[in-house]
Order: structure tokens, then C-alpha cells, then sequence
């Protein structure tokens, strides 16, 4: 048992906005591709059983899926360089089938590697500082975070140093890997909550109290699934240097108390529900006065050396310009969409949508990772960022650049200017391929598209979150979604149960169920019937989501029942 | 034939016996369910006792005869079972037991790297599973966690120095 620094290893700062590997973190993934291959031999000598293998695949992220092993790959907090996304595309067209798909967790899946050459994956990974520990398993999984850090001017700190010191102790952390259930956990430090925390299983929200210290309010028992509840506050103030030891006291209460008996019950959320959250504070509060001076201490010089990784890159100094003035139409609404403010003036982050109309929402091919590769080395540093919800981002962009960067992401289906409209859908991958979905999540995506085809319609609903999930388990976040969307089985057939007056943000909330559920056929035209009262009796500048908390369900639903749908 | 286990790194033979195999050994594991309810006639016996623990039972209760016991067990029910690496940590740095620190029922190679970093340093585990494993303690040379696994034959780093 040691106390002290966290971590020592001496300063080295590149400027690129990401962390790089040190000669541990290179040790470590190295091992664990050896590791991973051993076990994989084992399993194919017979060796290892079936649920043997199980346990030690999930940790590794793969999944034995309808059609193939899945295998997910992690994105910490969602940062990659150019040289890593040149690698997930390279990989995408040996070992798959050309293309990959971005995840509501900041991470990638392969939908058709083999399960023997998974190892030789993990191999070529590990070379460019990437690997797919504990993307799935009943552990700590990958640390997510705001995908405008370190731009947005809304930020009070960079979550970005926090979230690496996240990834490091909680990578194969000996008491935390098999906990009763996957742990989430986000980390924001922004006034607009970019990254779901209400909803994981804890929420870091970098705060300043009153002092001016900087520290965390913490959050748990958040998460969606079949029994979705937003997060609690456990602690309005912690003091920074404690946050590894209040996070191993969170975790040690969950793993010696939360639920086996029943994998729906075993998420913190139940936990903290059936104790209260007064209670369930009580028990982390008492563990931590135990442990919080025995155990790692974070040290200001490691957040220090950590922050040095994502020092700003070399902007040039420039001034706010007016790119879209003058230009066409078509690149006026992409500007307006699919770029965001940045702090650093003659700078804007641009969004690679990855919702074209015909695609599966968050899906890529290999050709489109490499190009992007290339967008990002010649204008945004060699840095991409995925979001939350499953597009792409160029975080720093010239603002005089951003006409010559639409018109080549134009050409390569990149630029559908759809960022926070409704076809920015959230998807799981569904019944086409989740061997867990009870229903098309893609196909409906594709309807939806179809009959919502008009821009200006579009534009003029303005900020509208659609979510879809193909089963209860939520991968596509349904709940939170302005409008969420549920496939469920109806007697062997796809059904959609629909919810309206969800949000994931700083103000998140749970989606009311408007009734029975619809066909297949029909998703659209429902929607279109909730989009039919919003339009009606919105008030001036009132967001789809604020006229159903002002409202209620029962005008929307009373619209969408009140007349058969002729499909 | 005698049970055989890896401890501190090396097969040996068990010369521990649990209650249900031979109540008059020297050196007796008892539940901790005999132990709560004989504590004191198993005292007074004067030999060498060790409790196994249950996943469910509280590590708590037992603090307070921690100096009297050489041997604690921590019983793993199946490959997803991982409470025993909470009491394993929470005996050896909140209540500093030194005695024998065991893993029996479901213990599996992939899982010992983490059981020793937690603090255990006996491992029970099936005659053919034993050959080799002491090879899975050094599975990883590096880790980012502080460590309870000092006393085993591979040294973590848990703090790097410079220029590591």
C-alpha cells in the first residue's frame, strides 16, 4: 500500500492536444496483447470453456455477435490522432469488411473480424498506442468526456488531464474487474454537458467552490437500460487531489453491496436506489475516511505534467471572420450546423456528420477514415475527436479554411448539414446486427431519413435529439432522446414504443411513453404527428423538448392516435 | 492425496485442513459461520486457526480477532464472482493482516495477477490448472495501482521513478 504521487515519469509536453504513450503504458498493452493471444490459443485448444473464454473476452471487447465476433475498440475520451484513425481504417479493410462504427461511448466496433485474428488486431493497435481493454465486461469501461474540450468557450477546465488520470488507475485496477455490472463514468468540465454524465454510472463535473479551488461534484447511480434513472449527487465538493480515492470508495461499496443475484439489478443505479442516496453517501463517505489518506493522493504536478499533453496546439493568431458571408446557400446552413464556436477567435471545431440519409447512423468506411485523416493534418493539427453522438470532429479549424474542408467533405458524403437536427439520429446497431436487439434500429433510421428529406422543414424544428434503441438495454440512449424511439418484439414482429421529453444534458430527463406501440411502417409518420403539435403550438424560439415539458404528452398523444396511420 | 497449492509463488502441499475434512488437524479452517458461533472453544484448543470467508459475509466482523488468525480465506462462487477482492484489500490495508491470505473455490489463472495484487498470496486451484500458474503473477511487469503484492517473488512498480 503506497500513498504519495501518482505517477511520476517525467515531464514531456508535444503539443499535439493528446496524451502519448510512456514506456509503461506501451509495457502494459503490449502484455496484454500477449496476454489476449494465450487465451485465445487456450480456447481454440479447448482449454478454456466457452464461459471460461467468455469472461476474458469481454474484457478485451469482444463479443460473439449475430453474424461474427464484435470487436470494440476503445477511444479514450474520444481523442485519436490522425496516424491512430489511418490505423482503424487500415484495419477496417484487412481484417473487416471496410468500414467501422462509432459508438454512443466514444468508441469503435468492427462488426466482422475473426475471432483468430483478433490478437494480430490487438497487435497493430497496440503499435499506435490503442487497445480495447475493458470496453465491455462487468469493469470500469472506457472514460468518456466532452468532445469540444479545451475549445469550447463555455469550459471552465479542461476535463481532458482528468480523464487520462481516469484511464491509467482504472486500467486492469486488481480490485474493480469484476464488479457486479459495467461501470461508466464521464467526466465534463463545460457548463453544457456534452457527455451524458446524468445518466452513467458516475458523473464528474469539474466545479469551482466558493474559494476558487477547483474540484469535482460527484454523481451516481445514473444510467438507462431497462430501469433508466438520471445520477445523484454524492458530494457537491470534492477537493481534487482526493478524487482516486472518493472514486475507490464509490466502487468498493458497489462491489461489496450492489446485486449479483440478478444482472437487471446489479447496476449502481439499483444500489443506490434501494439504499437512498443519503444512505448510499453515508457508506462511500465512512469508506473514504478510512482509505483517503492511506490511498493515492493525486499530486497538482501530475495533473500538471498531464495537462502538458494537452497544452494548446500553435494557433496562429487571427481574428473572427464572417467564412460563410457571400457563399451558397448550401455552404451557409453546413456552416451554421455543423460548426461550433471555439475560444480562440479565427477558429471554429467542425463536425463530421456520419447521419447521411442512406448510411447507418455513426457508421464509416475505410476510404472516409483515411480521408478525414488527411482533413485533420492539413487543417485541425492531426487530431479527430468522436462525439457522444456517433459523428466526428475537427476541433480546430481556421475559419478561413472551412469553405476548401466542406467542399472536399461534400464530395465524400461527410457534410449532410444535419449537426443537432433531427436526422442527427443516435442509433444502436440493432436487430442487423446486436445479437441482444429485439428490432431494426438502421432500417428505421433509413425511414426516417426518407420522410424527413426537406431542409428547411428540418431547420425550422430546430434543436430536435432523436434516439433509437432496438432493445431495452438503450445502447442508443431512447430515454434521453428529445424524441426516443424502442424496438421491441410484438409476437416475432418489430414494434417501436415512442417517448417524447427526454434530454441527456445539464438538464436531463427522462422521455414520457406516448402510448401503445406503432409498426415499423408507421415510426415516421408518428413522428411526424408529435412534429405537427410542436410546429402548432410552439412558442417563439421554444425547442421541441421545452413545448413537451410546457405541454405535456397527452396533446402529442391525442394527435398521434387520433386517426389510423395508412401506411 | 494431499491438496496441493501455489503459495507465495510455489506449489506446495496444504498443511491446512478444513473442518469438514479432518476437525482434529493442527491447523483448521473453519466457516466463518463456526467461527462466530464456537469462537471460543475453538480458542481454547490452542492450535493454529484460519476462517474462510463467503462473498456475502461482512470482512468486518472479523477484524476484531485478526491478530488470532494465520490463515483467511476468501471464497470465489463462479467466474464473475469479484467481492473477494474487496475484502482481500480491505484485511490486508484496513485491518493490516500479515497471515496467509487464500483464494479458494472458482480460481482460474486469468484471474491471480489481480488476486495477488489485492493482497492474496495463497491461491487454491485444480491439480492441473497449478502447473504454470505462477507464471500468470507476472502477466503484467507494469501497473498503475498502488499494490498489496510487495512480499511475492516479481516486483510491481506502483510508483515509477524518473524516467521510467
Amino acid at each position: 500500500m503506497l500513498s504519495g504521487n501518482w505517477r511520476l515519469e517525467g515531464y514531456r509536453t508535444y503539443g499535439t492536444g493528446m496524451y502519448r504513450y510512456d514506456s509503461v503504458d506501451k509495457t502494459l498493452v503490449k502484455e496484454r496483447v500477449a496476454q489476449f493471444r494465450d487465451q485465445t490459443r487456450r480456447f481454440l485448444a479447448g482449454q478454456l470453456s466457452d464461459d471460461e473464454f467468455r469472461h476474458l473476452r469481454l474484457r478485451n471487447g469482444l463479443y460473439i455477435q449475430r453474424h461474427a465476433p464484435m470487436l470494440r475498440v476503445a477511444i479514450p475520451y474520444g481523442l485519436l490522432s490522425s496516424k491512430q484513425l489511418r490505423t482503424l481504417g487500415s484495419i477496417a479493410r484487412r481484417y473487416d469488411r471496410g468500414y467501422g462504427h462509432f459508438t454512443t461511448r466514444q468508441n469503435i466496433q468492427y462488426n466482422w473480424p475473426k475471432l483468430e485474428d483478433v490478437p494480430d488486431i490487438l497487435a497493430e493497435l497496440a503499435e499506435v498506442e490503442m487497445h480495447a481493454i475493458q470496453t465491455s465486461g462487468n469493469c470500469i469501461r472506457n472514460t468518456t468526456s466532452d468532445h469540444l474540450a479545451g475549445v469550447s468557450p463555455d469550459e471552465l477546465q479542461d476535463p481532458r488531464p482528468w480523464c487520462e488520470l481516469i484511464r491509467q488507475w482504472s486500467t486492469f485496477h486488481p480490485e474493480f474487474t469484476y464488479l457486479p455490472r459495467k461501470f461508466k463514468i464521464a467526466v465534463t468540465g463545460a457548463a453544457k454537458d456534452r457527455a451524458a454524465s446524468l445518466v452513467h454510472d458516475v458523473g464528474l463535473h469539474i466545479v469551482r467552490a466558493p474559494s476558487g479551488e477547483l474540484g469535482f461534484e460527484i454523481l451516481a447511480g445514473g444510467g438507462l437500460g431497462r430501469t433508466p434513472i438520471i445520477g445523484q449527487v454524492v458530494r457537491e465538493f470534492l477537493p481534487r487531489e482526493h478524487l482516486l480515492t472518493y472514486l475507490e470508495a464509490i466502487l468498493r461499496v458497489y462491489n461489496l453491496e450492489g446485486r449479483r443475484d440478478n444482472i437487471h439489478k446489479a447496476r449502481i443505479k439499483i444500489l443506490v436506489r434501494s439504499l437512498g442516496i443519503e444512505e448510499f453517501r453515508r457508506r462511500v463517505e465512512a469508506e473514504w475516511e478510512l482509505t483517503r489518506e492511506a490511498g493515492p493522493r493525486v499530486e497538482d504536478a501530475e495533473i500538471a505534467r498531464l495537462s502538458g499533453f494537452f497544452d494548446p496546439p500553435a494557433y496562429r493568431s487571427l481574428a473572427d471572420g464572417e467564412p460563410a458571408a457571400g457563399k451558397s446557400t448550401a455552404f451557409r446552413a453546413w456552416y451554421r450546423y455543423n460548426t461550433a464556436a471555439h475560444k480562440v477567435p479565427g477558429y471554429r471545431a467542425v463536425y463530421v456528420s456520419l447521419k447521411k440519409p442512406d448510411v447507418a447512423p455513426g457508421d464509416i468506411t475505410d476510404a472516409q477514415m483515411e480521408l478525414i485523416a488527411d482533413l485533420a493534418d492539413r487543417y485541425s493539427f492531426g487530431e479527430v475527436r468522436v462525439t457522444h453522438t456517433q459523428n466526428l470532429l475537427l476541433a480546430d479549424v481556421e475559419q478561413d479554411k472551412t469553405f476548401e474542408l466542406w467542399q472536399t467533405l461534400e464530395k465524400a458524403g461527410l457534410a449532410t448539414p444535419n449537426i443537432g437536427t433531427l436526422t442527427d439520429m443516435i442509433c444502436c446497431p440493432g436487430l442487423d446486427f446486436c445479437s441482444l436487439a429485439n428490432a431494426g434500429s438502421i432500417d428505421v433510421a433509413k425511414l426516417i431519413n426518407e420522410r424527413f428529406d426537406d431542409y428547411d422543414y428540418i431547420y425550422d424544428l430546430g434543436e430536435l435529439d432523436v434516439k433509437m434503441s432496438g432493445c431495452m438495454n438503450a445502447c442508443g440512449h431512447h430515454h434521453v432522446g428529445h424524441i426516443g424511439i424502442l424496438g421491441v418484439d410484438k409476437s416475432g414482429e418489430e414494434w417501436y414504443q415512442i417517448t417524447i421529453g427526454g434530454a441527456a444534458g445539464a438538464d436531463a430527463s427522462l422521455g414520457q411513453v406516448i402510448g401503445p406501440s406503432v409498426a415499423k411502417t408507421d415510426v415516421a409518420e408518428t413522428i411526424a404527428r408529435l412534429l405537427e403539435v410542436y410546429v402548432e403550438r410552439r412558442l417563439p424560439e421554444e425547442r421541441f423538448l421545452d413545448t413537451v415539458r410546457r405541454l405535456g404528452v397527452k396533446p402529442f398523444k391525442e394527435r398521434v392516435y387520433a386517426a389510423p396511420i395508412a401506411a | 492425496m494431499p491438496r496441493r497449492l501455489l503459495r507465495d509463488g510455489r506449489i506446495v502441499e496444504d498443511d491446512w485442513s478444513y473442518r469438514a475434512e479432518s476437525a482434529d488437524a493442527a491447523a483448521l479452517i473453519l466457516t466463518f459461520a463456526e467461527w462466530q458461533t464456537e469462537r471460543a472453544a475453538w480458542m481454547a484448543r490452542g492450535e493454529r486457526l484460519g476462517v474462510v470467508l463467503q462473498p456475502a459475509d461482512n470482512v468486518e466482523l472479523l477484524a476484531p480477532d485478526i491478530s488470532r488468525l494465520e490463515l483467511i480465506g476468501a471464497q470465489f462462487s463462479g467466474p464473475s464472482e469479484g467481492r473477494g477482492y474487496s475484502q482481500a484489500r480491505v484485511l490486508r490495508e484496513q485491518w493490516k493482516f500479515k497471515g496467509e491470505l487464500r483464494a479458494t473455490g472458482f480460481v482460474r489463472r486469468d484471474q491471480l495477477f489481480f488476486m495477488a495484487r489485492c493482497g492474496f498470496n495463497s491461491f487454491e486451484m485444480a491439480d492441473a490448472d497449478l502447473e504454470g500458474a505462477a507464471e500468470a503473477l507476472s502477466t503484467f511487469s507494469k501497473a498503475y495501482q498502488p499494490s498489496n503484492d510487495a512480499g511475492l517473488p516479481f516486483k510491481l512498480q506502483s510508483l515509477r521513478p524518473a524516467g521510467a
